[in-house]
């Protein structure tokens, strides 16, 4: 279960200057920011724009562009599941109402209790075994509500 | 005597539980004093039967699968040092029919060598084609590539000769090479597995691209959903600098090329190769408008060779044997090998290696052996989210990027995805527009607004709000995407519509009561 620390402006300027002599720095350091904080605090938008001299327009633009990066700290685990075709060929669709109805969320929601993220995904290339999901990065195929469950609870401990 | 164990850490093994498998196979093993070496492979391919343990026995390889951690001991009693009788026993993985009857040119190693060793590489006949490539001219590494007739592997089918050519003769301080490892398409995995199971054929292939054209600096840009992908090549790239294979002077050529992963954050559109260059250079991953091509004006302005992982994994082969030794498979103008994924609703999914030329009938029905569900097939998608769904009628298609597009199909990046006969037509037409609304770069207003407007349209349709007049808008608005999109994203989104349309009729047709679903 990944752990991330409170965001720190001068912690995630540390983290941007150890990027900003890089080609193309800008999604390294997005993706780094993430790594530390679980999401890209609004705060980061000029210490970017600073660092790698553009507009904090093409910096706040490149962050919303992309559908990984979020805008404020997920839930302590992160679900994606898989809603490409390949998925829904086995049943996904039915699949993805049951384990929302069962956690109470909607599409990037997060259970009350602040423990499980929800997100879709369109495909993690584990087609041939279907329906798929990420949990916390590691991968779970031939998924069910019950094989989430125990993936979820796993892991916890 | 020291036994070894060959464990797949392919994402779809570690999504069965590999991991699990491999801590329950040490643990037995040091539990009866046994002398196991562990090593972690991709997968061969035969995703149905992963978690697939494989033990070295002087017979080669024998094979064992799916195993579950509860197996293992049950394997240790049936002598898995030797090769032992179990009801898991597959027996040697090259010979089973599903192997034994493909073409591996580009996969020959995956599932083989240890991913991230330069030597098991190498003594697997790895970076014979680049030696020969640092023995050459560029301009003779570029003819066997021409001489292959092999076409982009992305989808688009762009020879890829031509290509290199072009970047070649370009004029500049610097130039790139650039990977699309953007692999979204839905039912594809080939990318994913060989980056996994043999990255080094793929950066033998860039390095061999980046001596021929004249670059010194590459990147991989990896589609973020591949995070066992990324450790891997991660892995593999600070091995090969370490084996100097990579960096300032490999194989002692004097020649350098850098090479660097970079992870995309979740756009489809970034498999487009413009909107990849600009989300490389730190923009948003919108479509830039050809010409220039990219080949002369790419990455930072600079001749910038992409190619996706397929075309370059394809080429190390093609230089340790000739161009027109890979030419000789195939059809028409759809030369040599594909890898195709089959996935979906089947029984026996996985990654086959063939020429062009065979049907999309005879891999669902001889590799595939039927449903997973055992219903009757009913519709197949191939090529991808932007690829067309056939019905049984056309299923006998021959798997070639001419006779794909003869019946408003294609090829794609080669994945095959089967759904059975619950499946609901309408729904996949609606699902079109829905992930090309969701997807969209935005540039353009026909993909922006008609991917829209069209699932707006499809929702009436579905409702039985007058179908005739609304199927006929949906069939103009996918004109006007058609005609007037930038990219492909917005281009080909109406052929999954109008493939579901014109074959599955009667599944449009809400105004009369539809018949309960089955099930």
């Amino acid at each position: 279960m990944p752990t991330h620390e409170p965001w720190s402006a001068p912690r995630a300027a540390g983290i941007i200057a150890a990027h900003t002599q890089r080609e193309g720095a800008t999604l390294p350091i997005l993706h780094a920011l993430q790594e530390a904080f679980g999401y890209v605090d609004a705060e980061a938008v000029p210490l970017i724009a600073d660092a790698l001299n553009l507009s904090r327009a093409e910096v706040h633009g490149c962050i919303t562009f992309y559908h990984d990066f979020r805008a404020g700290p997920a839930g302590r685990r992160t679900v994606k599941l898989c809603r490409a075709e390949a998925c829904q060929a086995m049943g996904a669709d039915a699949l993805h109402d049951e384990i929302l109805s069962r956690l109470g969320v909607g599409w990037h929601g997060t259970t009350r209790d602040g423990a499980v993220t929800v997100e879709p995904v369109f495909c993690l290339g584990l087609c041939a075994c279907a329906p798929a999901a990420l949990v916390d990065g590691q991968p779970v195929a031939r998924l069910d509500a019950d094989t989430l469950q125990a993936a979820l609870t796993e892991r916890l401990t | 005597m020291s036994v070894t164990v060959f464990i797949p850490r392919d994402a779809v093994a570690l999504g069965l539980g590999a991991d699990q498998v491999a801590s329950a196979v040490a643990r037995t093993a040091e539990a009866r004093g046994l002398d196991v070496a562990i090593v972690r492979t991709g997968s061969r391919g035969m995703l149905w039967l992963e978690p697939l343990v494989e033990v070295e026995t002087p017979e080669g390889r024998i094979a064992y699968g799916p195993v579950r951690p509860g197996d293992v001991d049950s394997l240790f009693d049936a002598g898995l040092a030797e090769g032992g009788a179990h009801r898991l026993r597959i027996g040697r993985p090259e010979e089973h029919p599903y192997l034994a009857r493909q073409q591996r040119l580009t996969f020959g190693r995956c599932g083989i060598v240890d991913p991230v060793s330069v030597e098991d590489y190498r003594a697997h006949g790895g970076y014979r084609g680049l030696e020969k490539a640092l023995a050459v001219e560029p301009v003779a590494v570029v003819d066997a590539v021409k001489a292959s007739g092999l076409r982009g592997r992305g989808g688009a089918g762009f020879p890829t000769g031509i290509k290199w050519n072009t970047v070649m003769l370009a004029e500049a301080d610097r130039k790139y090479v650039v990977c699309n490892a953007d692999e979204g398409d839905s039912g594809t995995f080939a990318d994913r597995m060989l980056m996994e199971g043999d990255p080094f054929t793929l950066i033998e292939g860039m390095t061999i691209a980046a001596v021929a054209v004249g670059a010194t600096r590459g990147y991989i840009y990896l589609r973020s959903e591949y995070p066992q992908a990324h450790e891997t090549l991660k892995a593999a790239i600070a091995a090969g600098e370490r084996a100097g294979v990579l960096g300032t002077d490999i194989l002692g050529s004097g020649r350098s090329f850098h090479l660097e992963v970079r992870l995309g954050a979740g756009a489809y559109i970034c498999g487009e190769e413009t909107s990849l260059l600009e989300s490389l250079e730190g923009k948003r991953g919108i479509v830039r408008a050809k010409p220039p091509i990219p080949a002369l004006k790419g990455l930072f302005g600079k001749p910038t060779l992409v190619n996706n992982v397929l075309s370059f994994a394809a080429v190390p082969w093609i230089l340790e044997h000739g161009g027109q030794a890979y030419a000789d498979y195939g059809m028409g103008r759809s030369l040599g090998t594909l890898p195709i994924q089959l996935a979906g609703n089947v029984r026996q999914g996985g990654l086959i290696e063939l020429a062009f030329g065979i049907t999309v009938r005879e891999v669902i029905e001889q590799f595939g052996g039927g449903t997973a569900s055992g219903r009757p097939v009913r519709a197949v998608q191939v090529g991808g989210p932007l690829g067309a769904y056939f019905p049984d009628a056309l299923l006998d298609t021959p798997l070639d990027y001419e006779a794909f597009a003869a019946r408003k199909g294609l090829v794609g990046h080669g994945g095959i995805v089967v759904f059975d006969d619950t499946v609901d037509m309408a729904r996949q037409a609606r699902f079109a527009f829905e992930f090309c609304a969701i997807e969209s770069c935005g540039k353009c207003t026909p993909c922006r607004i008609g991917a829209v407007r069209g699932r707006e349209t499809m929702d009436r349709v579905i409702a039985g709000e007058d179908p005739g007049a609304n199927l006929a808008l949906v069939a103009d608005l996918c004109e006007v995407m058609t005609d007037g999109s930038l990219c492909a994203m917005g281009g080909l989104t109406p052929v999954p519509v109008m493939s579901a349309i014109t074959h599955f009729p009667e599944d449009f047709d809400r105004s009369r009561p539809m018949p309960l679903a089955a099930e």
